[in-house]
């Protein structure tokens, strides 16, 4: 049995262990966000105190360039371009798996499954060859329809099994009142899959958001850079000024953290579902 | 793949034949004298409109994965048996399974498999564990802990870029967070160049990986152990058990299924991991952080040899294949069938 003031005790260490744990991921941010306040000699000299005097022009300066807010412009572009067409292709799709029954429907869907055993890095040098010949290379679309395409297999899955739990009845009324197939899918199952559109489209959101790989070979020209290519060629420009590394880190992390404060519960309750639903 | 399998056929609802017979009866019920051949021509415009439908709503998704997936795949496989600088058309230079014996003796590519496999281990006995810890901490009755999840999952949304470039700086020698802490206690001796010396910078690497990810296991582990039903812990407490007992005959056990997805997710993560290493070290100093992705990218995009980097990423795919294969096959094969489908690429 275990009395109050054990319970106590324990919780005690229990929340001791939470902060050190919260500590060594809020230490290295906050050195970022500090960091990039100070100039290189007060890193140095000055590494844990507060900035003194604060330097705000490493942040002012960055915000002041088209060199921050350029690739957060096409990050943005891409990462909607890519929910739109992802959550509209694989939903029209995972309709037809979930709703009607004709020849070869399990190995389509096998086929699409199936997709999830190929990993992004596999394809993307033959993917980049490919670009080239369509000439998509330096185009958005080059980064937006591999990403949808490779978004797929993930998103039919939860969309089928979500549009499997809405009663074959609602369907059968629609049709009575003269719907077409098409008028069901689109007026009656989308608006009533809501919750799981939000969860796919919050997980696309994000894969397209922090995608650094296919940007990086499809973008030759800056103008195109995403917010990850953005930060890695930040890096290599100024490998030796730390502190404007630092502070165009910081703020390159903000619309990921503002979305996280927004969408927490459909990013985490997409993922957990997800481990425990097909 | 067993997604499949999943669901019984019985529960897809009504297939067009019989849909169609329902709307038939209801336009009979309408119109009582109303003739036969028209309920036919009805139920064969119906099975019409029901193939186009299939058809249509099918097409993008088929082109975009056919096209884009499918295709690079098969393409990868082509190329990988020739020699090809990755110009001019087709490859023609036909060397048969040359550029895979030539990888079998590539001493970086053999080291690309060590280091996968000391990450992976690395992943499943250090950070899954505290992983589980932590999502069972959680668990508990705490004050703020809604906080400290959020806080604990936080990393997983930052991309791999920008936590690589984080740490290039914390890990830096002279500037950085980490030595500077350790000449701040007392222990200079101790300072390393992390991420350019050959025995600290797997390490490095590993901490900024669980640094990132184990917020994701901790989230799956949470949302495991909540699922398991309280009156089984309880039931076990009461019959006198510890709660070293209850976690390991009762909780562990039933957390099984989450575990083994947790397991699979950091393999697969270790196969293809790209971004992270690249930012943070490039794959050096001389190829002690080195992944299988990165040394495919550098033949493939800084060598031109796009033949032999074919290769590579067809031995990345097989063995992705075959490891998934087997893991489903051997040590999932009792679990919820489909869950290691959806959870793939979310790592």
């Amino acid at each position: 049995m275990t009395t109050r003031r054990d319970t106590k005790v324990r919780h005690f260490w229990l929340h001791v262990i939470a902060i050190v744990v919260g500590a060594g991921i809020i230490v290295p941010v906050a050195f970022g966000v500090l960091g990039g306040f100070k100039d290189n000699g007060q890193l140095s000299t000055n590494p844990f105190a507060l900035p003194s005097p604060w330097v705000p022009e490493n942040y002012t300066s960055i915000l002041g360039s088209s060199g921050f807010w350029r690739p957060l412009f096409n990050s943005t572009l891409i990462a909607v371009a890519t929910v739109v067409l992802l959550v509209l292709v694989a939903s029209m799709a995972a309709y037809v798996f979930a709703r009607f029954n004709f020849r070869g429907r399990e190995f389509l869907y096998t086929l699409f499954a199936a997709g999830l055993m190929f990993p992004f890095a596999v394809a993307i040098l033959p993917l980049f060859v490919l670009l080239r010949e369509l000439s998509l290379l330096n185009s958005p679309l080059g980064v937006i329809l591999p990403q949808a395409a490779f978004g797929l297999p993930m998103t039919i899955i939860i969309l089928r099994s979500f549009f499997r739990t809405i009663p074959g009845e609602v369907e059968e009324a629609a049709i009575l009142d003269g719907c077409t197939p098409f008028g069901f899918f689109w007026r009656i199952l989308l608006p009533m899959a809501r919750p799981a559109l939000a969860t796919v489209s919050v997980l696309a959101l994000v894969a397209s958001w922090n995608n650094f790989m296919l940007p990086l070979v499809v973008f030759t020209d800056p103008s195109w850079w995403t917010l990850p290519v953005g930060v890695q060629q930040f890096q290599g420009q100024y490998a030796d000024d730390t502190a404007r590394v630092l502070a165009y880190v910081v703020l390159a992390m903000i619309p990921a953290l503002a979305f996280y404060a927004v969408a927490e519960r459909q990013l985490v309750g997409g993922l957990a579902s997800g481990a425990t639903k097909g | 793949m067993k997604t499949t399998t999943q669901g019984p056929e019985g529960r897809l609802p009504a297939p067009s034949s019989h849909r169609t017979a329902t709307r038939a009866e209801a336009r009979r019920g309408l119109t009582p004298d109303q003739p036969r051949p028209r309920v036919d021509g009805s139920l064969r415009r119906r099975r019409r409109l029901d193939k186009l439908t299939i058809a249509l709503f099918l097409a993008p998704a088929l082109l975009l994965f056919v096209v884009l997936v499918v295709g690079p795949i098969a393409l990868a496989i082509y190329t990988s048996l020739f020699k090809w600088n990755g110009f001019g058309g087709l490859p023609e230079d036909f060397i048969g399974l040359d550029n895979f014996t030539r990888l079998l003796q590539d001493e970086v590519f053999i080291g690309d498999l060590k280091r996968g496999l000391i990450l992976v281990l690395l992943s499943v006995f250090v950070q899954l564990p505290v992983a589980l810890g932590l999502a069972l901490l959680l668990n508990q009755p705490l004050r703020g802990r809604a906080f400290y999840r959020l806080v604990f999952f936080a990393p997983y949304v930052l991309s791999e870029v920008i936590t690589a470039v984080l740490f290039t700086m914390v890990f830096s020698p002279n500037q950085g967070l980490t030595n500077q802490a350790m000449s701040a206690i007392g222990l200079e001796n101790l300072q390393q160049e992390w991420l350019a010396d050959t025995s600290t910078v797997l390490y490095a690497l590993f901490f900024v990986i669980s640094w990132k990810y184990f917020g994701l296991h901790m989230i799956l582990y949470l949302a495991g152990r909540q699922g398991i039903p309280k009156e089984l812990t309880d039931a076990a407490l009461t019959d006198g058990a510890g709660s070293w007992q209850v976690f390991r005959h009762v909780t562990l056990p039933l957390l099984g299924p989450t575990i083994r997805i947790s397991i699979f997710l950091s393999i697969i993560g270790a196969i293809q991991l790209f971004d992270m290493v690249w930012v943070l070290t490039g794959g050096g100093p001389i190829h002690s952080s080195e992944t299988m992705a990165v040394t495919m990218f550098q033949y493939g995009f800084r060598r031109s040899e796009v033949g032999y980097a074919s290769a590579i990423s067809v031995a990345m795919f097989l063995i992705s294949l075959v490891f998934a294969l087997l893991y489903q096959r051997f040590v999932m094969r009792r679990d919820i069938e489909g869950a290691i489908t959806t959870m793939r690429e979310k790592r």
